[in-house]
């Protein structure tokens, strides 16, 4: 005997409904050489050892399981074919409980026909079915960490602390981002660099991280928890660390250097040499050279630091070095930049001279104590909100979150250190969510900030103060305000930082509509990305405030430490192949595949790549010869099950074949069951990983081979893990309007929907409407059938 | 080049001044500009309501003699029809981005208007003459320049209609350039200020004409302020606004000092050296001298 | 004494006719106030820009009555900065609309003296004409 079907009557709710002993002698009557069993609960120990028994016992091959859905117990039933020695990939489940004996309750003899024709299919399709083995990779204990900022720093030093291998890699000449630069945070007002530069240190002395600054990713590529990457370790010019030479910073290349630039650090209000160390809390506390703006890069007509170097440790011939790493894993912690507002020429930033953006103004702020500060704020300041966000006029419709804040923080510091100045805040909405954040915005009320609900149209300079003119709509007084500044202070929003996205590009990350980088889910993988063993750490996700990028950040880091603590990742076995027999090598489908999986071998013919395939089955349609094909649900699997589940229809009947997708439809389907609503009994559904996997030959085939219409349904695009799929969907549902149209066949037979995993009522409605609908109108003729039969594998 | 042209009611009665400098100056660039046979007018503003499609079919009509023009071979394959005047500029615009948007209003149209032999198919680009000369080069009207502007301080007017809505736009609505940029081919120096796109009152003009002495007085005196010696504009109705309410500005206030606004196509003109005759200067309210002595 | 707004379906019957003839979603308006920053014509109107937008939305027809979406001359210098991407500008036509297709027109031909008549170009007359009656 090679085929076990086993009938569970799950203690009456299958039983009750269908009549078990038909449906065995129905099995029978079909295939001579079977084993059929009834158990009250198969799922029980007591069941599945009467599989695992019977497998020994009769050398059975393939298992069938006529029970609940197998979202339910596929899994069991897998690893009792495992425990028997079974490859547990020989085993279809009929779902009699979910999709017959609940959701017909009330028409058991109905349900009993149904439950015929969908265990004539799984026997059809295990008769089909092939050992699939879970391929095994390896993981180590390396991460990449990429951005130094907070985020970065925050994750390298949890992995860090959990024995991991860390490699960080920043940019700039020194770690902190964008905290370096901050001047005291909300709403504690603890001051920035305090704060971040102890954390900046423990990175530089973390024996399990290794860190790069001035470095950028010159190329990253993988897939699946296997990463490499190229490490581009620019030049400082100063060489490194070799006992005798190395660098006292004893400031005297500084002191005589001739080039003077605005200094980064300080936001361009305050300068520094092309020899320089780019803040008093870099980490790494190094020299390095601006070679831009270096004379001896320029035009080699100064060599003055080199020269007065007591420890000649300047090497103007240093070249960049390359680094090459592998990881496990890989952690984008690229930040953000802050809106250029040279865009919005109405608020002439970059033109006029007292309109300055916040980051300008952290700096501002920063030293407006001192004796002597490099810029001066005048009497009247104003403080305008969103700019850079929530404006549709740049494309740009979220919120920054932060820049209400900062903005209330700026000013406070400002009247604290001046009281004598006179501050607005113009703003549309207040948004104070943080802990200690509306409290914050009631002291700076307090401290006399004046907030103007109203965004000003545009800024006018005067030519002769150079002041700013603000109009603007006081909105709660309806009055105009139009009035002079000395200084105003955008809040510029957040963005994407424009150097995360060559990274981006390489790992294939998706971005959602705010231009930031997409997580997986935003309420369960939040730090995940699409892509298997990449995470996102902080502000590159969008935008955040400190508190929360830091938060993030550990996070990533702890969902780095759960996949790495598997050891061991397995792959599910549910992937594309080619048929090397079959495939001319056309080409066709390469471009099919969004992961870009598939490529052509040294044979010329076409090769998925199991790493990269994700098993969605888009491909299948752009193969004109059916030569690719997916595991689990091959071509040939799917016509067996689809022609078996339509051999028992007798004249006058009708049938509906649903193609579900695994994630959401058939669940739903699942759904309608567990809550017995009804639904018409000419529904036949089949499982399929997407909708997309359903090309139009199998259609096509449906109908020829009995089916009346056929619905498709799978997960709204915005939800699916096959974001593409429901295009090829549509394609190919395209594809067989034309040739049912040909054949003055109605094309309202054939539907495809998306549906929210909620959506009960609006599946059933669909599937009764298209019941109602094959009922009012003439059956497809033989003979247009076996048009369509002959029209698909060309027998 | 020959391109089909819209001239519009004010051109041949008020705005002569505007006109005929215009085509001169084109035709030394190389641009024939082929005026419409039966043009009718624009309607001069643009209907914004949803359903006042009807409204839409004056500038829709003046589209078919631009097809027309085609297939009779007047030009050769030219789906543009330039315009001079900023409002009929906007106004055919705004219709014609309709038509091309909505399908089912375009045959509303062409239904209604059966009795035409052509139908419009969408296919006319409405254009401005402004980007067209900055499509040939700047250096080209340089070339032309037979009397550079020197020490000549013009700011550059373009009102609302050349700039807004964005999708009409000549160019950037808030950081316009095409005026400066021609203002520097002529030689002269075109003048920073903030009042170039600030509304004149527009056709407050015939009973609310406060309005437009108190916009107008503002602009001219920005203008002042920064420097200029003229103002130009590729509007009649700012031209009307701005020059010759200066005379109720006056009246108002003796102490006003006036400021000759002319047209983009006098100022080239001048710099062009075409026949003084064709200049109008006897249209211009306010009489031009730093030009007019430039051409004596 | 403040106004007392009674919330009602003819409020909510008037929102939607602008919205409709206007195609501008009211609702959207964040009353940031922009529009009526930069509104030229802000000196001349009795209520801004954005307090119209307010008063359409609650349906208060009595904003009808106001001279601001006669004042309005269509400049688009709202439209191009609104931040919801609203066009206030489509938003004021609506309005006179509503008002002129009552056969109430805003403009008199007998208002316009000869001397002025033959000195104004036909551009403006035109324009006012087609703006101010129905």
């Amino acid at each position: 005997m090679k085929t076990g079907v086993y009938l569970c009557q799950c203690g009456g709710n299958i039983s009750n409904t269908i009549d078990l002993q038909k449906i065995a002698e129905h099995v029978k009557e079909k295939n001579s050489d079977i084993l059929i069993q009834e158990n009250s609960h198969m799922c029980s120990g007591a069941g599945q050892k009467l599989i695992i028994d019977d497998i020994k016992k009769h050398g059975l091959k393939k298992i069938v399981v006529a029970a609940c859905s197998p979202h339910f117990h596929e899994k069991t039933f897998r690893s009792a074919l495992q425990k028997a020695g079974l490859n547990p990939y020989v085993l279809e489940i009929s779902n009699f409980r979910e999709h017959c004996s609940w959701a017909h309750k009330n028409v058991p003899e109905i349900a009993t026909e149904k439950a015929k024709d969908v265990i004539d299919a799984s026997i059809a399709k295990v008769e089909l079915d092939f050992p699939l083995e879970e391929k095994k990779m390896q993981m180590g204990d390396e991460i990449l960490v990429i951005g130094g900022g907070i985020a970065g720093i925050q994750t390298s030093l949890d992995l860090g602390d959990a024995g991991k291998k860390v490699t960080l890699v920043e940019r700039k000449p020194t770690l902190g981002g964008m905290m370096a630069i901050l001047t005291k945070t909300f709403p504690t007002e603890d001051c920035s660099a305090c704060i971040i530069s102890p954390k900046m240190a423990a990175v530089q002395d973390h024996p399990n991280i290794t860190l790069y600054t001035n470095s950028e990713i010159e190329s990253i590529a993988g897939h699946r928890l296997h990463f490499e990457a190229k490490i581009k370790k620019n030049p400082r010019f100063i060489l490194d660390s070799i006992d005798m030479d190395q660098c006292l910073i004893c400031t005297k290349c500084v002191q005589e250097c001739p080039i003077e630039q605005p200094n980064y650090w300080e936001q361009g209000i305050m300068n520094r040499k092309a020899i320089y160390i780019p803040a008093p809390h870099a980490i790494p506390y190094k020299y390095l050279i601006d070679k831009d703006n270096c004379l001896h890069f320029k035009d080699g007509s100064c060599r003055i630091c080199a020269d007065i170097c007591p420890q000649k440790v300047i090497d103007f011939e240093q070249k960049p070095e390359f680094i090459e790493i592998a990881a496990d894993n890989v952690v984008v912690a690229t930040g953000y930049d802050i809106y250029d507002a040279t865009e919005k020429t109405v608020f002439g930033y970059g033109k006029y001279k007292n309109v300055v953006s916040a980051l300008e103004m952290e700096r501002i702020v920063d030293h407006i104590s001192e004796k002597d500060p490099p810029r001066e704020v005048g009497k009247r300041v104003a403080f305008v909100q969103c700019i850079g966000s929530r404006d549709e006029q740049i494309g740009r419709e979220y919120c920054s979150r932060v820049c209400c804040m900062f903005s209330i923080k700026l000013a406070s510091l400002l009247k604290q250190a001046k009281p004598e100045t006179d501050i607005y805040i113009f703003y549309t909405d207040i948004r104070a969510f943080g802990k200690g954040y509306e409290e914050y915005y009631k002291r700076a009320q307090e401290l006399g900030i004046k907030f103007v609900r109203g965004k000003p149209s545009h800024f006018t300079e005067d030519s002769e103060t150079k002041q700013v003119m603000v109009t603007v709509e006081d909105t709660l007084s309806r009055d105009i305000i139009q009035s002079e500044f000395d200084l105003v202070v955008l809040a510029n929003g957040m963005g994407l930082s424009k150097a995360s996205e060559p990274i981006a590009d390489q790992l294939k990350l998706a971005k959602s509509d705010d231009g930031f980088f997409k997580e997986a889910h935003p309420k369960y993988r939040p730090v995940d990305t699409l892509v298997e063993g990449v995470f996102l750490a902080g502000t590159a996700q969008g935008p955040k405030d400190i508190p929360d990028t830091v938060t993030q950040a550990s996070a990533a880091a702890g969902r780095v430490l759960a996949t790495l603590a598997q050891k061991e990742f397995s792959i599910d076995p549910v992937l594309a192949f080619v048929h090397q027999d079959i495939c001319d090598g056309c080409k066709k489908c390469l471009d099919s595949c969004p992961k870009q999986a598939i490529s052509m071998n040294a044979d010329g013919k076409a090769e998925v790549n199991e790493a990269l395939c994700l098993g969605c089955g888009s491909c299948i349609a752009s193969c004109p010869i059916e030569a690719i094909d997916l595991n689990y649900y091959t071509n040939d699997q799917m016509y067996a099950q689809i022609e078996a589940s339509l051999s028992n229809k007798k004249e006058g009947e009708k049938r509906i074949l649903i193609f579900a997708d695994d994630n959401t439809v058939y669940r739903l389907a699942d759904a309608c069951g567990v809550r017995k609503m009804k639904y018409s009994t000419d529904s036949r559904i089949f499982r399929v990983p997407s909708g997309s996997r359903i090309t139009s030959n199998l259609i096509r085939f449906a109908l020829s081979k009995g089916a009346d219409a056929v619905m498709i349904g799978d997960s709204p695009e915005k939800s699916s893990r096959f974001d593409w799929a429901n295009n090829v969907t549509r394609d190919n549902i395209e594809h067989v309007y034309k040739i049912l149209s040909d054949l003055q066949i109605e094309t309202n037979r054939i539907i495809f929907k998306e549906y929210n995993a909620g959506a009960l009522a609006q599946f059933i409605n669909d599937v009764d409407g298209l019941a109602e609908y094959i009922g009012t109108i003439v059956p497809i003729s033989q003979e247009k059938r076996e048009k369509l039969f002959t029209a698909v594998r060309g027998e | 080049m020959k391109i089909p042209y819209f001239p519009g009611c004010t051109l041949k009665t008020t705005a002569t001044n505007f006109e005929i400098p215009a085509i001169e100056v084109a035709n030394k660039l190389g641009i024939e500009m082929v005026e419409l046979d039966r043009w009718n007018c624009c309607g001069v503003v643009s209907y914004l309501v949803s359903d006042d499609l009807m409204k839409h079919m004056a500038p829709v009509r003046n589209f078919l003699r631009v097809q027309e023009m085609n297939t009779t071979g007047v030009v050769e394959n030219e789906n543009r029809l330039v315009t001079l005047c900023s409002m009929c500029y906007n106004t055919l615009s705004l219709s014609n981005k309709r038509m091309q948007k909505n399908p089912d209003d375009l045959q509303k149209i062409n239904d209604f208007m059966h009795r035409e032999e052509t139908k419009y198919d969408g296919s006319v680009e409405v254009v401005h003459l402004l980007p067209i000369i900055r499509e040939l080069g700047w250096e080209t009207v340089t070339k032309q320049v037979k009397k550079p502007l020197k020490d000549l301080k013009v700011a550059p007017y373009y009102g609302c209609m050349l700039l807004r809505p964005k999708d009409v736009g000549i160019d950037d609505a808030e950081d316009p350039k095409i005026l400066q940029e021609l203002i520097g081919a002529l030689g002269a120096e075109a003048v920073e200020w903030d009042s170039g796109s600030r509304c004149c009152g527009s056709y407050h003009t015939v009973n609310n004409k406060d309005i437009v002495i108190n916009l107008s007085k503002g602009i001219i005196e920005d203008a002042r302020k920064n420097g200029a010696d003229v103002i130009i504009t590729s509007c009649p109705l700012c031209a009307f606004n701005l020059d010759n309410r200066q005379q109720d500005i006056l009246e108002k206030d003796p102490e006003f000092e006036t400021m000759p606004i002319v047209y983009f196509s006098q100022l080239m003109g001048v710099a062009f050296d075409i026949e003084k005759e064709k200049l109008g200067w006897e249209s211009n309210y306010v009489a031009p001298d730093i030009l007019i002595k430039l051409i004596t | 004494m403040a106004k007392m707004i009674k919330l009602d379906d003819k409020g909510v019957e008037f929102l939607e006719k602008i919205i409709e003839l206007s195609g501008e979603t009211i609702t959207l308006c964040d009353q940031c106030g922009t529009c009526s920053g930069g509104c030229p014509f802000i000196i001349e109107m009795d209520v801004n820009p954005s307090q119209i937008m307010r008063q359409v939305m609650l349906g208060q027809k009595d904003i009808m009555n106001s001279k601001t979406m006669w004042i309005c001359a269509s400049c688009f210098t709202c439209t191009v900065r609104c931040p919801r991407d609203l066009d206030v500008s489509k938003v004021s036509e609506a309005l006179r609309q509503v008002k002129l297709r009552e056969a109430i027109d805003f403009i008199d031909i007998e208002q316009i003296s000869k001397e002025e008549a033959k000195k104004l170009p036909s551009i403006a007359i035109v324009g006012a004409f087609r703006k101010f009656t129905g």
